[in-house]
């Protein structure tokens, strides 16, 4: 079957004062129907405006875009208006009309097609029901949480049932766990309604989560692309193992907002507390502050810990410390 | 001075005021908005880039606002006549004040309709949306509050100029306070005027902003 997304050699230049920039230097990709298809890149590399092309946003300097075989720079201006309607965009900065409501909002692109308001409203709300906002219809976007955005900006973007859904680096203003709520709930889109979807991000995290297929930019050129595993488990180019390894430098970063002082007084200075508690818990513990003296073989001074997340492992690791005659005491705000 | 006849001249001065100064801004908005507009859409990151088009309205905005409203006034007085019959009176002092305001209305126009957030006029191209619907149900909606404020502005400022305008027998409070303060030395009735021109302002200023504040949906 014919790919529903063509990239043919397209490239697209930005003429300035006294430079010429050029973003893309001849990308060539295809993207099958139903595919969750990532394109990652560093900051700058050029994915953004690739994702643009796309939808013709940006028209590219050369090359063709083609969509379900049809080329988008052979269509008129008002064919490429209708054509749209079948790709619809969701950005990182959900780009929503502060003036209207969350259900005018949605209806919005319902309004650009034409359809009468009352079927507007009743499709509306369907769509509000799927993202999971129906109780925020009446609210407006100020009073909404990010990831409440992002999901009117989903709504939004399904309203009149596209083939195709382009998410421009759609959470990065998102925290982790809302990241990964809307990316279920972009999984579940393409499973449901068969929406190819395409990903621009930065984070390789985000296309480990959902994606099926990956095209990795660098510096305008596609450095690299195939399935996800294959792309992960055998990185061919410096710019993949850039992008995987990277990630596998990275230490996870304590999210937990509990933290405690504990007080030596009796310990041995020989007994790795902290260590222990580390095994035994089989979670890391983050030390903020540590202040000890080895006076005639005894542990004396304090330490602060940063505690994980999870509130089992926390209780337990407190409790783990108390056992050990430490003096633990919670502290307040210590943290975030 | 407080005779009933006075009292009865600075309420019909008043009305006049209030007369030139809406009429002359709502002409002016007649003008200027889509003058604004036009800006903006042909502006080099504009939605529809047109350097001669934004050159022009560029240039005629431009020189339009250098030319002080007391010369303005004078200098116009040709076309005055020639579109109200006469160059004195309130109804002919529309006039020159709509020339006056109407590329000063495009200016602000045109700056509320810059502070609408790109990504959101971005988010209604990628659904299709014409220039018309951009600019109807985006550009415009979206910077309500700014234009109202505007609105307001622009008001103060031409009812400012309509004051002005009694120099020339332009008519409402600017009159009477030239005629009675500058030429018959009742200073008493000069200070009336200006306190009534400053209440006048006052209360356009509170619609205003109220109107902005209650149209604005971004406050949580």
């Amino acid at each position: 079957m014919e790919p529903i997304i063509q990239i043919q050699n397209v490239s697209k230049s930005f003429v300035g004062k006294d430079n010429t920039v050029e973003a893309l230097k001849g990308i060539n990709l295809d993207i099958e129907k139903g595919q969750i298809c990532g394109i990652i890149g560093m900051s700058g590399a050029g994915k953004s405006t690739l994702v643009r092309c796309l939808n013709f946003l940006e028209k590219p300097t050369s090359g063709t875009v083609l969509i379900e075989g049809r080329d988008l720079s052979k269509l008129s201006e008002s064919e490429l208006r209708r054509e749209r309607m079948n790709i619809s965009m969701i950005f990182q900065h959900f780009n929503l009309l502060m003036q209207r409501n969350v259900i005018d909002n949605v209806c919005f692109p319902l309004e650009i097609a034409g359809v009468k308001k009352k079927e507007a409203r009743i499709r509306a709300k369907e769509l509000l029901e799927i993202v999971g906002l129906s109780e925020k219809a009446k609210a407006y976007p100020a009073q909404l949480s990010g990831g409440q955005k992002q999901r009117v900006a989903i709504a939004r973007a399904l309203a009149n049932n596209p083939k195709i859904l382009l998410c421009d680096e759609a959470t990065s203003a998102l925290d982790p766990t809302t990241t990964k709520s809307i990316l279920e709930l972009l999984k579940q889109i393409n499973e449901q309604y068969g929406i190819t979807i395409v990903i621009i991000t930065h984070e390789m995290a985000v296309v480990q989560e959902i994606c099926t297929q990956v095209a990795i930019i660098e510096e305008g050129n596609l450095a690299e692309t195939g399935s996800v595993e294959e792309v992960f488990s055998r990185p061919r180019t410096a710019a993949a193992k850039k992008l995987v390894f990277q990630e596998d430098h990275k230490y996870a970063v304590m999210e937990g907002k509990r933290c405690i002082r504990i007080v030596f007084k009796e310990n041995s200075s020989f007994e790795p507390v902290i260590g222990n508690m580390v095994l035994a818990c089989k979670a890391p513990a983050n030390i903020l502050l540590a202040d000890t003296k080895d006076i005639g073989g005894v542990a004396h001074g304090q330490m602060i810990l940063q505690l994980p997340e999870d509130q089992a492992i926390a209780d337990k690791m407190i409790h783990y410390l108390e056992e050990r005659n430490l003096t633990v005491e919670e502290l307040k705000d210590y943290v975030g | 001075m407080w005779d009933s006849g006075t009292i009865q001249m600075l309420a019909e001065g008043t009305g006049v005021t209030l007369y030139m100064t809406l009429t002359s801004t709502l002409i002016a908005y007649v003008l200027g908005l889509p003058m604004g507009i036009a800006l903006v859409v042909t502006a080099k990151d504009g939605l529809r880039p047109n350097a001669l088009i934004y050159k022009l309205l560029d240039v005629i905005v431009n020189i339009t606002r250098s030319v002080p409203f007391l010369i303005l006034l004078i200098l116009v007085i040709p076309l005055t006549r020639l579109i109200a019959g006469k160059s004195y009176g309130a109804t002919a002092t529309i006039v020159p004040l709509t020339i006056a305001a109407a590329p000063f209305i495009a200016r602000m126009v045109e700056s509320s309709l810059l502070e609408v957030d790109k990504g959101v006029i971005e988010a209604a191209q990628s659904m299709g949306a014409s220039l018309w619907t951009i600019i109807w149900k985006v550009l415009l909606v979206e910077a309500r509050t700014s234009l109202i404020v505007g609105a307001t502005i622009a008001l103060g400022t031409i009812l400012g100029y309509s004051a002005m305008s009694g120099v020339v027998g332009g008519g409402g409070l600017g009159d009477i306070a030239i005629r009675y303060g500058y030429y018959r030395y009742e200073a008493g009735i000069m200070w009336v005027t200006v306190i009534l021109l400053v209440v006048l302002v006052q209360i356009l200023q509170v619609i205003g902003t109220r109107l902005s504040k209650k149209l604005d949906r971004r406050s949580r």
